[in-house]
């Protein structure tokens, strides 16, 4: 088994760039270097029709037009824009907004804030397997909610959110609906009509584009979604976020979107054959692991794992040269474990010894194998010294 | 995170993992759990008669410096007497393995398994 390492199994951190999104990219790192704003000349004009040309790749992968599309510096700030541009905007109708306590820190965080400024948020709770149901939602709504924010996709567990049927149901009671799609984009296929989407937030650096630039998706009719802007200056992007367009960056989110709705049908059967190897692999080698997020209603790229009884930065620093991440408190500056896996109520054990595999375009039969050749190894290791595997094996 | 050759080597290769019988009245035992992040530590000494430390095993469920730390501990408390043990602080573990800032405090539940694992040995043998 020849595999070159270190593996890159973190592809829910960040993806490498696609060579092609680099190509595309090169000419407006260098001769075409003009601010899309500028109206009164060609280097202007260039650039301002390479961000048009990308602003139609970029929305169309979620069925959406070139219009609808925001242009932010990446998720965070797409999700900042959109919950605190909604609080703002609709002030006035009520101040209640419906989250999940599985969020982001990008929305859980600006949600906090704003409960700190007079608006009431409801963290919903999800299932065991990380699904926040419509019916939940609906329990939830007060005359005075304004937003509903529900992620698509999990970026720690995978699990996919019921999408269309929240979308329906934020229609059928005239309440906002947006959706942190960060991890879902390029992955797992969305429709902004079809699901009932009215704000969509997206990260090129997730789907093989580069770092610093991302998207909103604002609506613009049915309802046409006003927001408050966040960040106050010339007036770009039909005055909803100011600032000089990051052109290469626009051009190469565009590109990887462009890929990725061609491709991604074909990439994701493949990986999630290799997702499902690198877990079964897994599982019938070694006792005691048990799978965190839904067993089939999950992006096809992600798999994460606890293993009882071994602390997961341990199990890292074991496997140093296999990517991962885990949700062990050990690893966060704050000493909590992972706010996901508890909000799915998985205990502080579990979580401190759980690993996420994310894989991607680049990974292969030969590197899951390894990968479960090194797991099966550094949990037998790290076992045969561990006091509670001792105490839970003892009888 | 940076760690160094010498906390590496303490984790790739633990020095006296394992266990001894705990009813045996020379060997004073210690289970710790890190109220801040919840690692857990195991350590016993085997101490004789005049209070000097013959033997040592520990275990560990943590990270890689709380390993690291349960290790070098082990290999420090071998032939100190019960007062040297106690004089061993985390400051101590933490600076001869170099531990990161953020991981300093994964070597204080091994300060406190020895100074637990001694008052065992001498709650069983009457010195307390």
């Amino acid at each position: 088994m020849d595999v070159k390492t270190p593996i890159y199994m973190d592809h829910n951190a960040t993806t490498p760039l696609d060579s092609r999104v680099l190509d595309a990219m090169m000419p407006y790192l260098t001769e075409a270097f003009g601010n899309a704003a500028s109206h009164s000349h060609s280097f202007g004009w260039k650039a301002e029709a390479a961000v048009e040309t990308a602003r139609e790749q970029i929305g169309k992968i979620i069925a959406a037009e070139a219009k609808d599309m925001v242009i932010t510096s990446g998720a965070t700030e797409a999700n900042n824009l959109a919950i605190k541009g909604v609080a703002e905007m609709y002030a006035e109708k009520g101040r209640h907004i419906i989250t999940s306590a599985i969020e982001h820190h990008a929305v859980l965080d600006p949600c906090k804030y704003l409960a700190q400024h007079g608006y009431t948020i409801t963290f919903l709770k999800p299932d065991k397997f990380g699904v926040v149901s419509a019916e939940q939602v609906a329990a939830a709504l007060t005359d005075g909610t304004i937003l509903i924010s529900i992620m698509a996709a999990n970026n720690e567990i995978g699990t996919l959110a019921p999408v269309a049927q929240i979308g329906a149901l934020a229609k059928s009671k005239g309440v906002l609906f947006h959706s942190d799609a960060t991890q879902a984009v390029g992955k797992v296929h969305l429709d902004v009509e079809a699901m009932g989407i009215d704000l969509l937030s997206m990260s090129a650096h997730k789907l093989y584009g580069p770092k610093g630039v991302g998207a909103l998706y604002v609506r613009r009719r049915n309802p046409r979604v006003k927001l408050a802007c966040q960040m106050h200056g010339g007036g770009h992007e039909r005055g909803m976020r100011s600032g000089t367009l990051n052109v290469p960056g626009i051009v190469g989110f565009g590109k990887a979107c462009q890929i990725a709705a061609e491709e991604m049908t074909a990439d994701a059967a493949r990986i999630a054959a290799l997702r499902d190897r690198l877990e079964k692999g897994i599982m019938s080698a070694v006792d005691f692991v048990t799978l965190n997020g839904h067993p089939t209603q999950r992006l096809p790229n992600t798999l994460n794992l606890s293993f009882a009884y071994v602390e997961g930065e341990a199990l890292m620093l074991k496997m140093r040269d296999v990517a991962v991440s885990t949700g062990s408190a050990c690893t966060s500056a704050s000493l909590e474990p992972s706010h996901v896996l508890a909000g799915i109520g998985v205990g502080d054990d579990l979580a401190h010894s759980s690993l996420r595999f994310s894989l991607g375009k680049s990974t292969t039969e030969g590197e899951v194998d390894y990968v479960i050749a090194k797991v099966v190894t550094a949990v037998q290791q790290l076992r045969e010294m561990s006091p509670l595997y001792e105490i839970a094996t003892k009888k | 995170m940076f760690f160094s050759e010498k906390m590496l080597d303490h984790f790739e290769h633990p020095r006296n993992v394992g266990s001894m019988d705990e009813a045996d009245l020379s060997v004073g035992t210690a289970t710790i759990t890190a109220t801040q992040c919840g690692d857990v530590t195991k350590l016993q000494l085997r101490i004789s008669d005049d209070g000097r430390i013959v033997d040592t095993r520990f275990k560990t469920f943590g990270c890689g410096a709380a390993i690291a730390s349960g290790s070098l501990a082990t290999e420090w408390l071998k032939g100190k007497t019960v007062e040297e043990a106690l004089a061993i602080t985390n400051a101590h573990i933490a600076q001869e393995l170099e531990l990161p800032p953020a991981k300093v405090h994964c070597s204080v539940m091994t300060e406190e398994a020895v100074r637990d694992a001694v008052n065992d040995w001498k709650k069983k043998n009457g010195k307390l």
